[in-house]
């Protein structure tokens, strides 16, 4: 199902995204929040690259990092052919139609002054030459796609209800053609019935307009439905990367099996059977990282190595990368 | 929305009755003669006399009624008369005042252009000065811009007028001899000559009133647009692709004024009181000059007529920024 062969529409070699932190009288520098620290993917053309971890991974912060919401501090984005790591904000806006970004808070990220039209009709003013006509058409044909009643254009996003406001979302992200978008948790503010609709609509449009997506979601089985590969991030560093099946089937990283063991089983029978890894202790603060490998203050298969020398990221099998001391000593390809 | 208003409207008639109520109990229960600046060479019987003449003799229940009867009856038959022609009033009793013996509406009248356009002047330069300060200092928070717009705010919360009007005069009248230090209000703009002595003359007063409603308003104006930087439909505006000219200025600031134009609506009233300290120490004999010397010669029915005209303007006032809120902002309907 993995074509290794295809060429990665998204590529991001060790991507660091440091947030200052000030404090004292001068407001001096005093550190920093990792909150995305060196990781590396691809995202391969018509994929869709599920992005998990628990709350405060950094999960949202590297989905904008990719997209260059944030400057980052360092490291290599190549969206599509082109380098955006170090554009400047101003160049990078003619290239925001290729890659767009549907949020997670479907009322907050819509303004509340604009009427539907207008929020989906505005990307469309400023990167293309439409008469009015035809952008108010395409405004209904995106609305059409999204499953929004036309006759809704002219209200504003209070009128809807959650779903249907990550449904504006959508369109509006969908107004540009774009390649890749990234979907930062974008059900987590809806409900269990919405989520199934949201979760559908995105892999119909995906297959309709051959979308690539970057998935990022913390809830497991949604990602397990609809990615094709899944990373597993744990503070600002992605520790596992690989294909659904076999993540879901035999997880690598110890974090990624307590990770799994958290998901409910429905089976009652497997689930007395199943055991459930509970990690202890708090996730360190990305301010100030452990030395050695981030998970060794929780990880239950610890090793002296762990608390002394980062484990590097590669490829423990093909197609399957982790990043841990106790899949190293076999593999003579690391480094 | 007209409904609302109109109820509103209604809603507001009780309410200014009761507010006139309680400023006449005011004077009423307050001490102080209207006789007490005659000379005591007149005697006593005398000056029961001249009460007597000025209505004084009736107690406060016959005087509360008349009083509205000539607010709200008579002055209004008298103004249609004088623009119309007719003749509603038929030599009605007016309000007059105790001092000049002349009806308190004509002395209103003659006061009001001077007042309009000396602290309404300075009303619109310190809107006009405070926005763009607010603007900028919270697109460029803690820059240094920033810092000295909250100085300059700090100055104009903490230097009382009767501190700054003077200052003003010491150096620009007295040491430097620029500027009068004298509003002259018998002044006419005729040519391009009296039109600079006007500018003259009215910078100094001007600039020390606009300084209090900058401080203010730049200080709302800052807060309401760091609140509206933060939002996530701020974070979408950019992943459209807009320029940082359009996210600013449509997206941020358009819903950042909402706040803010209330807050310069609820101050148009003070503009109509005029600015007591202030036109004192120019000499500008505008309406709060001329309620000073109300007050102070116990001239009841002047002080009664003008706080009562700025009771109803705040009213007005008031349900005007409530309706604009509902204009202004989609996601409040009054119906």
């Amino acid at each position: 199902m993995l074509d290794t062969e295809q060429k990665p529409l998204v590529s991001v070699r060790d991507l660091k995204m440091h947030f200052p932190i000030h404090a004292g009288l001068l407001r001096r520098r005093v550190g920093e929040v990792k909150a995305v620290d060196g990781i590396s993917f691809d995202v391969i053309e018509g994929e869709t690259l599920g992005l998990v971890g628990e709350s405060g991974c950094g999960k949202s912060t590297c989905g904008r990092a990719v997209l260059r919401l944030y400057d980052i501090t360092s490291g290599e984005i190549m969206i599509d052919g082109d380098e955006i790591g170090a554009t400047s904000q101003a160049q990078l806006r003619t290239k925001r139609p290729t890659m767009q970004m549907v949020f997670q808070d479907p009322q907050a990220s819509l303004n509340p002054r604009m009427t539907v039209e207008a929020i989906i009709k505005e990307p469309l003013d400023e990167h293309t030459k439409l008469s009015e006509a035809e952008k108010r058409e395409k405004v209904g044909e995106l609305m059409d796609a999204v499953g929004l009643n036309r006759q809704f254009a002219k209200r504003y996003p209070q009128a809807f209800s959650g779903g249907q406001r990550q449904r504006i979302g959508i369109a509006r992200a969908l107004a540009l053609n774009p390649k890749f978008i990234v979907c930062d948790e974008p059900i987590a503010a809806l409900d269990v019935s919405i989520q199934a609709q949201v979760v559908n609509l995105l892999e119909d449009l995906q297959e309709q307009f051959g979308l690539t997506y970057l998935f990022i979601s913390h809830d497991l089985s949604m990602v397990r439905h609809i990615a094709t590969r899944v990373a597993v991030m744990y503070l600002g560093k992605i520790v596992e990367l690989a294909p659904r099946e076999a993540l879901y089937a035999e997880p690598l990283h110890p974090y990624t099996k307590a990770l799994l063991s958290a998901v409910p089983e429905p089976d009652p029978s497997l689930a007395k059977t199943s055991e459930r890894v509970v990690l202890q202790g708090d996730v360190p603060s990305p301010a100030n990282p452990p030395k050695g490998c981030n998970f060794c203050t929780r990880c239950p298969s610890v090793m002296d190595i762990c608390k002394t020398t980062e484990p590097t990221y590669f490829e423990v099998q093909p197609g399957r990368f982790t990043a841990c001391h106790l899949y190293e000593n076999n593999n003579d390809t690391a480094e | 929305m007209l409904i609302y208003t109109i109820r509103r409207l209604l809603i507001s008639i009780p309410t200014l009755l009761f507010i006139a109520f309680v400023i006449f109990m005011l004077l009423e229960l307050a001490p102080g003669d209207p006789m007490a600046q005659m000379p005591l060479t007149i005697p006593p019987e005398v000056k029961e006399k001249m009460r007597l003449a000025l209505g004084l003799g009736e107690p406060w229940y016959v005087r509360f009624p008349l009083w509205l009867n000539q607010f709200f009856i008579v002055e209004p038959q008298y103004w249609i008369d004088s623009k119309f022609g007719t003749n509603f009033a038929d030599g009605a009793q007016r309000i007059i005042s105790f001092q000049s013996r002349s009806p308190v509406f004509d002395t209103i009248a003659q006061r009001m252009p001077q007042t309009l356009w000396v602290v309404g002047m300075s009303y619109v330069v310190g809107v006009l000065i405070a926005l763009p300060i607010g603007i900028i200092s919270a697109y460029r928070q803690y820059s240094v811009f920033d810092q000295a717009g909250t100085f300059v705010s700090m100055i104009g919360f903490s230097v009382p007028p009767f501190f700054s009007g003077v200052l003003l005069i010491v150096i620009f009248s007295v040491q430097l001899k620029w500027l009068p230090s004298i509003y002259d209000t018998t002044h006419v703009v005729t040519n391009w000559d009296s039109f600079v002595f006007q500018l003259r003359q009215m910078i100094m007063p001007v600039m020390v009133l606009a300084l209090q409603t900058t401080a203010q308003v730049s200080r709302y104006m800052r807060a309401s647009m760091l609140d509206n930087l933060t939002q996530d439909y701020v974070r979408t505006a950019r992943a459209k692709g807009m320029s940082e000219t359009t996210v600013v200025l449509k997206h941020v600031l358009r819903n950042s004024m909402i706040p803010v134009v209330t807050v310069i609506a609820l101050g148009i009233p003070s503009i109509f009181g005029g600015a007591i300290i202030t036109e004192q120490i120019f000499k500008v004999n505008g309406l709060g000059q001329l309620l000073i010397i109300a007050l102070q010669g116990n001239d009841i029915p002047m002080v009664m007529t003008i706080t009562f005209l700025l009771a109803v303007l705040i009213v007005m006032m008031n349900l005007i920024a409530d309706v604009l809120y509902g204009i202004l902002d989609p996601r409040i309907r009054y119906d």
